[in-house]
């Protein structure tokens, strides 16, 4: 048994044993579980794909005349600015203004808020365009100029739905080719498209939020931010399989860290034709080893974890709740999986690599002693389920 | 006497300068093109047929990298860039002849083996952040 201040101790003197949740499986295989747990400190975690609900809230400063900005536009983007004068949020799905969406589909989607976001913390210049009526204490009426992400007072990302716990596997059983956030789907099952970096993804490593909750200090694309809240959607009642891992979506994560600390090249801007813009992103989770049952939760492997498979031609837009099949991730990530007696591509909207990549950069920080763990200050919910929309016919 | 299919790929700066015609008049060459795009103050590219002496290819081809043009003997116009790509594989059910592939399922890392690909595009349309372009 260890608490976190012992770890943080460790951790502090550079002593900490760091591994990341895919080192840890043969390490437990080898050492057994007490022993591993006696030794190792901190399993990370990690993740990277498109994360639609991010966004950001910047500030501008004020000019001279003073503005309040009631509409904006950054790179033709339009910001949110029914908030506090020279504040504007910007969203990782919103288009740029003029877009033709999909009009003549399915459309490009070319640029929009997460290629803004992007440009933002590549440290590229953007444009923007403000306008407001004009009151006496904010005169002026219209803003035009250039910034960069060090002209910002603030630029706060805030993404209320991350890492979802686990994720739909999709597959299209028309005749035809269907674009969708899983990317486009051939017609009679051809291909398969999932997201999740299984067995080194943050709440697969921790199914029951033992110690992944509001306050945790989480890696979001390089800066060192926190769990703010259970993530919109969080629905932990779901099915489980025997080892807690949720078969189906089940929880997510609220998110924040400052922007200016990040690392562009965890920050990008996607285009999914046929659907829309959005932001891919990368997140790490440190996992204190508290005890030898926090242990065996990071041991969970990628043949252990199923994804539900849907059709996302019929039963995803319908909402009726069929699952074709459920597959693991070892049998996904072979890039070729039999279902329903028929050989399908698989093909991924989230990135291993990426994912892996960021578990060894985490453990690194925390080696060196430059990534301390914090002790959640509330747990998630683990009993919640999912409400759908009722759409009410007598509106009174 | 030898014929060589090059690719010649042109930075911005570059497509001003009379390089064909140096190419003639200087190494000695024949020059027979097959596409074309050269517009200014943009980047530009010329597919074409060099015959001439292995000896006077090697020199011409040396003189057109002296401005800082690419010289590709694969003349593929796809280019897949490895520092836009993130590995996602979602473009790797779309590619038909496995050009673009998972190198290793360990890691899940993705390779892109330019002498196989036809140019279909499949790999442009599918990419969500443009790591695939075509010159063409």
């Amino acid at each position: 048994m260890k608490s976190y201040e012992q770890i943080n101790d460790k951790i502090v003197s550079g002593k900490a044993v760091v591994l990341t949740a895919e080192e840890i499986i043969d390490y437990v295989d080898r050492k057994g579980l007490e022993e591993a747990a006696r030794e190792v400190d901190v399993v990370t975690t990690a993740t990277f794909g498109a994360m639609c609900s991010s966004g950001c809230f910047l500030n501008f400063g004020h000019s001279q005349p003073r503005m309040r900005i009631t509409q904006a536009w950054i790179d033709g983007v339009p910001a949110y600015s029914g908030v506090a004068a020279v504040d504007a949020y910007l969203g990782a799905t919103e288009l740029r203004q003029g877009d033709p969406a999909n009009t003549y589909y399915p459309g490009e989607f070319r640029f929009g808020g997460g290629h803004v976001i992007e440009k933002l913390v590549a440290g590229q210049s953007l444009e923007l365009h403000g306008l407001s009526y004009g009151t006496d204490d904010y005169p002026r009426r219209e803003v035009r100029t250039t910034f960069t992400i060090r002209d910002l007072n603030q630029a706060i990302m805030v993404n209320p739905r991350n890492c979802y716990q686990n994720y739909n596997v999709a597959v299209n059983s028309s005749d035809r080719p269907i674009y969708t956030y899983l990317g486009q789907l051939k017609p009679g099952m051809q291909n398969l498209s999932y997201s999740s970096a299984g067995q080194l993804s943050p709440l697969l490593n921790d199914p029951l939020y033992e110690t992944i909750g509001i306050g945790t200090r989480v890696w979001l694309a390089g800066a060192q931010g926190h769990v703010y809240a259970e993530g919109t959607q969080h629905s932990p009642t779901c099915e489980r399989g025997a080892n807690d891992v949720p078969t189906e979506g089940a929880g997510t994560l609220a998110l924040t860290a400052n922007m200016k600390e990040m690392r562009p090249q965890f920050v990008r801007g996607a285009s999914l034709r046929g659907y829309g813009v959005s932001l891919s992103l990368g997140v790490g989770i440190p996992i204190p080893i508290l005890n030898p049952q926090v242990l065996k939760r990071t041991t969970v492997r990628d043949r252990d974890i199923l994804a539900p498979v849907i059709d996302y031609a019929t039963d995803y837009p319908n909402r009726t709740g069929k699952v074709l099949a459920r597959l693991s991730y070892e049998e996904l990530k072979r890039g070729e999986v039999t279902v329903l007696g028929k050989k399908v591509e698989a093909g991924a909207m989230s990135s291993y690599a990426k994912a892996r990549e960021i578990a060894g950069i985490l453990a690194d920080e925390i080696r060196r002693g430059d990534f301390l763990l914090a002790r959640p200050l509330r747990a998630l919910p683990v009993q919640q389920v999912f409400r759908g929309l009722k759409i009410r016919e007598d509106r009174r | 006497m030898s014929t060589k299919r090059l690719l010649l790929y042109f930075p911005k700066s570059e497509t001003e300068k009379p390089i064909v015609y140096h190419l003639v008049k200087d190494y000695d060459l024949v020059i027979n093109i097959f596409r074309a795009k050269v517009t200014p103050e943009e980047f530009g590219y010329l597919v074409l047929d060099v015959t001439g002496s292995e000896e006077n290819i090697a020199r011409g081809m040396d003189f057109v990298r002296t401005f800082h043009v690419q010289v590709d003997e694969a003349q593929k116009g796809v280019r897949w860039d490895l520092g836009k790509c993130t590995m996602c594989t979602n473009c790797i059910p779309h590619c038909p002849t496995k050009a673009l592939h998972v190198a290793d399922r360990a890691t899940m890392e993705v390779a892109f083996a330019s002498q196989l690909c036809v140019e279909c595009l499949s790999c442009l349309e599918n990419c969500p952040y443009g790591a695939c372009s075509s010159i063409f």
